[in-house]
């Protein structure tokens, strides 16, 4: 390896002049970055060039899409809690982002991706690889800025990182002309503290939170939902305490799996639209329901018009947007839910709801019987995807990060995933994209190289990104990568089934030789399809120490439930 | 549509480019369609006002406010109805010459219409009238007769009865930082 020329300045804000692509890097540095996913091209090559000189401070990974290179980045922000970097050149190269930027809007994923551009002289001229990046993102980035100046450089990208991870945390894209690459000025670096226009956490109201610790206190069946709010404010601990002290049964939704241990007494499961039985039910049954840095987004809720109409509604939030978006909250208590579960832990009274959970206990034996039993003891033939997560929780003794794509194994995955940690559950929640998981993967495992990785995908979502096996290969990142295969599309095939009488219309697929493919890659690789197979080959996935790839073959027509039809009420919530 | 009232969506925000099409696509993404649309300086130094009239359902506006304001550039946005503000549109009418001194109808249109002529020359004149959406429909179908060149209509401008303390909100976060 090449050792850099240009050390970094030992006071960064001190003035010397450099290049604006220098300054681009002694920026991410500045920002504490030394890790970043992208792909060049001609409109960002100065700021490359930069990147070969200082490439023992930053450590580039050139992922084989630009897509992966922003679903990596979301990965590695959502194990390490930092903000993910991508970068890519103009046109194909910049609108390749926008999915992962849409995904980590949707999902408040904290990053920056910083994109080239043509010439500034030449912008509007339809130059070779211009494409209007800024247009384009405008609607799914949280703040994005064209800068055409070096010496715009620090300061905006001070803003970008200030953004991306305060408040709301969400994806900030930065896209610089070529001219202001080559440029040169005097670099000195501040970093963002505030912004006048832009108030990223509200203040706490104090009568907020005495209402809402009366309603609490009063409440004689209470349920809370919580979401990656708890996760993204870094507020475990004061959930934790919270849900202890008031003795109140909670459920997550997708993104706010891990955030308190799948084990824990109180832990109820998951609401929403294939989530626990009891949970969806009870929801229209509680007096309060106490939403915790959750959106009610519509696969939560199901149908507004009959959701917890009986019930009063306490909504922690630390965005005054999603006050009353979907949901109208009786009491809103903005701020950040780490303080804010803080300062009303004192005003709670301690409190047990014994026959109140038992209600949950009830649902959950009917779950168990009806769902659960089949899912995890089969008396059919072929595998199930819930015994496929039950041998990895075995073997990963329950501690892995757990890395999903979208459909059926995503929802079979969150059902039976067991969780001891916070920050263990990465998925696409919000924007559903398939694709996701593979490249993610590589990022978490590189935002927690300590922790096992397993990447759980369905063979469709897997070849959305299956390039991404190089990436892997080229940086030995050693995630196991789970293909539960069906042959099929196999959410849009069982909603096929279940309403549009079984016109399978283009979900079935001809798969490829998968481990073939992953030993193209130079990976280890194995199929199983027997039972008897099952569980030896997880422990030899799990035991080995490099990236691994598992295709496990799994019945082909299974259906996940409970399911609650669109548009259906979440008590109508079905089990078969 | 059910509900529908007009409101005068006001937003205070920094004159950053872009920002126009991120305010836009808010509405765009809702399938809101926007009446009518104007952009300044505002009383504050650096600060630009947005006044934008929708015809919706108050709590659709509601939401939108909630969206504009999430933007990072944006200060503070606030809705109202028409009794809340005192507003105006601009018109100006472009009539050919010759009717004026041949049709002289068309002087008792001006006078009554209390617009002004702001240009006037052998070709063309150019009247110009601020006021209420109806005074300005009024004398577009009042001259139409004489056969109009050219008619343009401003977006609304409005001012709030009320205060709207958008100084007091930076002042707030001067003091902050």
């Amino acid at each position: 390896m090449k050792t850099t020329e240009n050390k970094i300045s030992e006071n960064p804000t001190k003035g010397i002049k450099i290049s604006g692509a220098e300054a681009v890097i002694r920026c991410l540095l500045a920002e504490g970055v030394d890790l970043i996913y992208g792909y060049p091209g001609g409109a960002i090559m100065p700021i490359y060039d930069e990147l070969y000189k200082f490439q023992e401070e930053l450590q580039h990974v050139l992922t084989r899409h630009e897509q992966g290179a922003t679903h990596a980045a979301q990965g590695f922000a959502r194990t390490s809690g930092k903000v993910g970097v991508a970068m890519a050149t103009s046109g194909p190269g910049a609108t390749n982002l926008v999915t992962g930027i849409a995904d980590a809007q949707i999902d408040s994923t904290p990053m920056v991706c910083i994109t080239g551009q043509v010439g500034s002289h030449l912008l509007g001229s339809d130059a070779f690889q211009e494409t209007d990046i800024i247009g384009i993102s405008t609607p799914v980035t949280k703040w994005n800025c064209q800068i055409t100046k070096a010496s715009e450089i620090p300061s905006v990208m001070a803003k970008a990182f200030y953004i991306a991870r305060s408040g709301r945390p969400g994806p900030v894209l930065i896209d610089i002309t070529k001219d202001a690459q080559f440029d040169t000025f005097d670099f000195s670096y501040e970093k963002c503290t505030g912004i006048r226009s832009y108030k990223p956490v509200p203040e706490i109201d104090p009568a907020a939170i005495a209402e809402a610790a009366e309603a609490i206190n009063n409440a004689k069946k209470p349920f809370i939902i919580w979401g990656q709010g708890v996760i993204l404010g870094n507020a475990e601990q004061e959930f934790k305490d919270f849900v202890e002290k008031s003795g109140i049964p909670a459920a997550w939704t997708i993104l706010g799996l891990s955030a308190l241990p799948t084990a824990h007494p109180l832990n109820v499961g998951m609401v929403g639209m294939h989530g626990n039985y009891g949970p969806n039910m009870l929801t229209n049954e509680c007096d309060l329901l106490i939403a915790i840095g959750m959106r009610f987004d519509d696969r939560v809720t199901g149908d507004l018009s009959t959701y917890a109409k009986q019930a009063k509604v306490i909504h922690f939030e630390i965005d005054p947007s999603e006050i009353n978006k979907n949901v109208k909250a009786d009491i809103p208590v903005m701020g950040s839910c780490k303080d804010s579960l803080a300062t009303i832990l004192s005003l709670i009274r301690k409190n047990t709801h014994e026959k109140w959970i038992s209600r949950f206990d009830d649902f959950m034996k009917i779950e168990v019987e009806k769902v659960i039993d089949k899912d995890l003891n089969p008396t059919k033939e072929g595998l199930t995807m819930g015994e496929a997560i039950m041998a990895i929780n075995k073997h990963t003794k329950g501690d892995a990060v757990i890395v999903t794509d979208v459909g059926q194994h995503q929802m079979v995955a969150c059902r039976y995933a067991e969780f001891v940690r916070s920050k263990s559950n990465v998925t696409s929640g919000g924007l559903g994209t398939m694709g996701f998981a593979l490249p993610a993967a590589l990022g978490a495992k590189m935002g927690a190289p300590e922790r096992e990785v397993v990447a759980v995908i369905g063979d469709g979502g897997y070849q959305m990104t299956i390039q991404e096996l190089g990436t892997i290969f080229q940086t030995q990142t050693a995630v196991k990568i789970v293909v539960l295969n069906n042959d099929f599309l196999g959410m849009v095939r069982q909603w096929q089934q279940l309403f549009f009488e079984k016109r399978y219309a283009s979900t079935e697929m001809v798969n490829p030789n998968f481990v073939a493919i992953a030993k193209g890659y130079n990976l280890e690789a194995k199929k199983v399809d027997k039972r008897e197979d099952l569980d030896a080959a997880v422990a030899e996935m799990i035991a080995s120490e490099k990236p691994y790839f598992l295709e496990i073959c799994v019945e082909k027509e299974a259906n996940v439930f409970p399911m609650i039809p669109t548009g259906a009420s979440v008590s109508e919530i079905r089990l078969n | 549509m059910k509900n529908n009232n007009t409101y005068t969506i006001s937003i205070y925000s920094e004159n950053n480019v872009g920002l126009l099409n991120r305010i836009s696509a808010i509405f765009l993404k809702r399938h809101i369609n926007i009446e009518s649309f104007s952009t300044s300086l505002s009383e504050i130094k650096n600060v630009f006002r947005f006044v934008i009239v929708v015809e919706l359902e108050e709590e659709k506006v509601k939401k939108l406010i909630q969206q504009i304001e999430k933007q990072v550039d944006v200060i503070k946005a606030y809705y109202h109805t028409d009794e809340e503000t005192i507003f105006q549109e601009s018109a100006l009418f472009k009539v050919k010459s010759s009717s004026l001194f041949e049709e002289r109808h068309i002087q008792n249109v001006i006078k009554d219409s209390h617009a002004n002529i702001v240009v006037v020359t052998p070709e063309f004149f150019v009247i110009e009238k601020t006021g209420f959406r109806e005074e300005t429909e009024k004398l577009r179908k009042d001259l139409a007769p004489f056969g109009l060149l050219q008619f343009v209509r401003s977006g609304r401008i409005s001012v709030t009865k009320s205060k709207m303390g958008i100084s007091d909100i930076l002042n707030t976060f001067k003091k902050d930082n």
